[in-house]
């Protein structure tokens, strides 16, 4: 060992459970990860629909009818919430996170982004023409 | 964080997941959880969502849907009970909890789609 003072040891300010309440940005960067509590709440909700699908009509209906209920409803549109910030902020990194190169050029991150939308709403589009068709 | 050979896997399926999350569960949420309920549009009728939820395509893209967004919330959650509520001591528990749920999950997702629809 070289004449390195050692660190003092035994005390670390321990910080506060709502170090993320002090400032936006870090506020912001919680309620992004807490949004993966709603994708799997989504995954829930849509395997409760297959197993009322596959149960027949009248355990369709009656999922249809709690879904109709006031609090899941309450529950769904926070969820769809949370889903939309998930969606911004994971196209927004995506350029960060993974730089796609054409030719030797780095393809600009608004065409990343733009290309994502558009899948989106490809998706989004093909989904609903199925569903409600 | 233990088991670093790991690591590269799980954060390939939480990347897979954050995409899937984001490409198809905005509008199935948006239709199931708020349209249909609130009478914006009519729900499709047990004949035809059944025909659509069948068909093997819809089987293999909503179970692929499932087990990777289950993954992606795994990971995520993970790190934000470990670094958000500052759980450090517990992160073999925490791990073990997260990934249990999502396999679990991915498990019944299996059964419904495959065998019991």
């Amino acid at each position: 060992m070289t004449g390195v003072p050692a660190r003092p040891r035994g005390y670390r300010q321990q910080p506060s459970l709502w170090w993320w309440m002090h400032k936006r940005s870090y506020t912001l960067f919680i309620l992004r990860e807490l949004s993966s509590v709603f994708v799997a709440w989504f995954v829930l909700f849509l395997l409760l629909l297959v197993y009322a699908v596959a149960g027949g009509a009248e355990r369709y209906q009656s999922f249809l009818d709690s879904a109709a209920n006031p609090v899941v409803i309450g529950l769904n549109a926070v969820a769809l919430a949370f889903v939309c910030l998930h969606v911004v902020t994971w196209f927004n990194l995506t350029p960060q996170a993974m730089p796609v190169r054409v030719r030797g050029r780095r393809v600009p991150s608004a065409v990343i982004v733009g290309s994502e939308y558009l899948a989106l709403a490809i998706v989004s589009a093909f989904v609903a023409w199925l569903v409600v068709g | 964080m233990p088991k670093r050979q790991v690591e590269p896997f799980a954060w390939l399926a939480f990347s897979a997941g954050g995409v899937m999350a984001a490409l198809f569960v905005p509008m199935l949420l948006f239709l199931f959880g708020l349209a249909f309920p609130l009478g914006w549009i009519s729900a499709p009728s047990h004949p035809e969502l059944l025909d659509l939820l069948s068909h093997p395509v819809s089987r293999i893209v909503l179970l692929g849907v499932c087990v990777l967004a289950l993954l992606h919330f795994a990971h995520r959650f993970r790190y934000t009970l470990h670094d958000g509520l500052q759980l450090k001591a517990m992160t073999g528990v925490i791990g073990a909890a997260c990934y249990g749920c999502a396999v679990l999950g991915s498990v019944a997702a299996a059964y419904l789609l495959v065998i019991y629809l």
